[in-house]
């Protein structure tokens, strides 16, 4: 057997005999927002985690500590970072591909839509044996995108930037803009709950999310988590 | 009660002070702010004319607090609050009338001061079986609270009854206990929550409207800014502590004496809106942090309702047991990684047992020899 080189390997991509074409779908925005939000959000996470439950407390004079303002200060970071990714993410639904709109609206009103989303549940409890190809998110995908993740996120920076407008006073600019988020629920206290519960929400999307990636990746008949590297879509099949 | 009010002047002049005096006063007065020459004759004029606004103090559904603490104002002094800068016409549980002598005023105010007089309202109005759980003087609470409030200038809801409904509205609220701006729905009402409120913050609100003329500037939720529009968290003299993350994490521990942020130990502070960081109670002497034990958050809205005064999550119902959000999240976090587990697993087993299709990829392991077209 000769030496494996780009040669031998030209061979085998012709036997394959298939048109390895693939389809640009996520643009580098959407794929730059995807890894920085997922960053951003992780850090919330966790620094919200300490911020509710604060690590054990530290020795010695407070003035020479800084453990919680600091926790907090990334949290807050995070925070910006994440708010203001999604604002140039709502922008970019606007001016970029068709594929960069789908998560901010669902197609209601489309029966076709509907059954897809039967077919794509039906996939997962392992009751069709061959999935369909989709370019961007399959009907399931895109209903659990908008529903659970685009609305959370929504109601996380929200609630976030109306306990943050806490500390920086009745005259500042979060007040002024989210300080209505406070009367809504009464008491900051309720907000600081559903935060929690918002967060909650977020972890599961990100495990049923990160879970789907994988499986489908392995399972379905395109590719996915090279997808929000490259942005390229690409098939292993010429079927329809 | 006189058909004319009295007037800052009369006030003054009963307490023993002289015209001349009172005039000296006015030019002194006058001097000292930098006025012009005239403005010495403006301010006698103003004093002359300007009449103690009458109040009207009612008690509902309440526990009387916010009475026992507006008696022990030091600034200003209770006694010149009443004495000297309003009229407190009515009030059941300070005034020397009672029977029907004491009830007659109400309607002499309305009578004679439609319009003109504050109501200052303590306690709530049970609504349910048409108010019989409250019935001051004959009348059921809410009668009279309709009535009272159709010729007041102003409504002030003092404390947290007033405001939110506070105890008597806690779940299941049997009475139908009900915070007073859902029944006087035509008038300003200015909160002041507490339970009780502070004393200064009382007296303090009494003067600005007195002194002004107007309201004072209110929240989105209808409490004076000047007293809430910060937390206890925003002032409080443990925060240093916070920020460094030095917290007590039992009552006994060293950081509970080293006087450490009482954040772990469920302090409401940081979802709290009062004065009582700045302010304190019984003139400075002291106020729940200061003597080592969290905010319970009383002058914000439902804070019996919201679980645990030790815990810095509030309980949420509707889950079967009532549960925290962090312990439901924790909970459905782990019933879902399980279901994923188990789903990865089912979802191996299709692969191996399904049978490669023309779509799958995997005759085409390098051999060569995959069933392709």
């Amino acid at each position: 057997m000769s030496a494996y080189t780009s040669k031998e390997a030209l061979k085998e991509v012709e036997a394959l005999g298939a048109r390895q074409a693939s389809i640009y779908v996520y643009e580098a925005p959407v794929r730059l927002w995807h890894w920085v939000n997922a960053l951003a959000m992780t850090v919330l996470a966790v620094t919200g985690w300490f911020i509710a439950s604060p690590l054990p407390s530290v020795p010695g004079e407070a003035s020479a500590n800084f453990l919680m303002g600091t926790i907090r200060f990334v949290h807050f970071a995070a925070g910006y970072v994440l708010a203001i990714g999604f604002l140039g993410r709502i922008y970019w639904a606007f001016v970029g591909n068709r594929h960069a709109r789908q998560i901010f609206y669902v197609p209601v009103w489309d029966a076709q839509w509907w059954r897809e989303i039967v077919f794509e549940a039906k996939w997962y409890a392992f009751l069709e044996r061959d999935p369909k190809k989709y370019v961007g998110h399959n009907p399931l995908a895109h209903f659990a995108m908008f529903s659970v993740f685009v609305t959370t996120t929504v109601f996380m920076i929200v609630t976030g930037f109306a306990l943050y407008a806490e500390g920086t006073g009745m005259d500042s600019w979060q007040y002024a803009l989210f300080g209505w988020v406070i009367a809504l629920f009464g008491d900051t206290y309720s907000i600081h709950t559903w935060h929690h519960v918002g967060m909650w929400v977020l972890v599961i999307f990100v495990m049923v999310h990160v879970y789907a990636a994988i499986r489908e990746d392995i399972m379905s008949r395109q590719t996915m988590i090279s997808t929000m590297v490259n942005g390229l879509r690409s098939y292993k099949d010429d079927q329809p | 009660m006189g058909q004319r009010l009295e007037t800052f002047y009369d006030v003054i002049r009963r307490r023993g002070v002289s015209r001349r005096s009172f005039l000296k006063f006015c030019s002194l007065t006058a001097a000292s702010l930098g006025l012009g020459p005239t403005m010495a004759a403006r301010m006698a004029e103003a004093m002359e004319t300007k009449p103690r606004i009458p109040v009207i103090w009612l008690h509902g559904l309440e526990c009387t607090c916010c009475t026992e603490s507006f008696i022990r104002s030091a600034h200003p002094l209770v006694a010149d609050v009443l004495l000297s800068m309003i009229s407190l016409d009515y009030d059941d549980t300070i005034m020397a009338a009672a029977g029907h002598q004491a009830e007659a005023i109400l309607d002499e105010t309305l009578k004679e001061h439609y319009g003109n007089y504050i109501l200052a309202v303590e306690g709530n109005p049970p609504l349910a079986e048409d108010g019989v759980f409250c019935i001051p003087g004959g009348e059921p609470f809410v009668n009279k609270l309709k009535r009272m409030s159709a010729g007041a200038s102003a409504v002030i809801a003092w404390g947290s009854c007033a405001s939110w409904g506070c105890v008597q509205a806690a779940k299941p609220n049997p009475t139908q206990a009900t915070p007073i701006h859902k029944v006087i729905t035509d008038k300003p009402v200015i909160k002041v929550p507490g339970c009780p409120p502070i004393a200064e913050v009382m007296t303090g609100v009494v003067t600005y409207m007195l002194t002004f003329g107007t309201l004072p500037e209110l929240d989105r939720q209808g409490r004076p800014k000047m007293f809430y529009s910060q937390r206890i968290h925003d002032k409080c003299y443990r925060r240093p502590h916070f920020d460094a993350g030095q917290f007590v994490e039992e009552w006994d521990d060293e950081g509970a004496r080293k006087g450490y942020c009482l954040y772990k130990m469920g302090c409401k502070g940081p979802t709290t809106y009062n004065a009582c960081s700045s302010v304190q109670w019984n003139e400075g002497v002291s106020w729940p942090v200061k003597s080592g034990h969290g905010c319970l958050g009383c002058s914000e809205e439902d804070f019996w309702d919201k679980g645990s005064f030790y815990s810095r999550l509030e309980t949420i119902e509707g889950f079967g047991v009532e549960g925290t959000a962090d312990e439901i999240g924790i909970a459905a976090a782990g019933a879902v990684g399980a279901g994923i587990a188990a789903h990865a697993a089912a979802s191996a087993v299709k692969r191996i047992v399904q049978k490669p299709t023309t779509h799958d990829r995997r005759p085409q392991d390098g051999s060569g020899t995959g069933d392709h077209a």
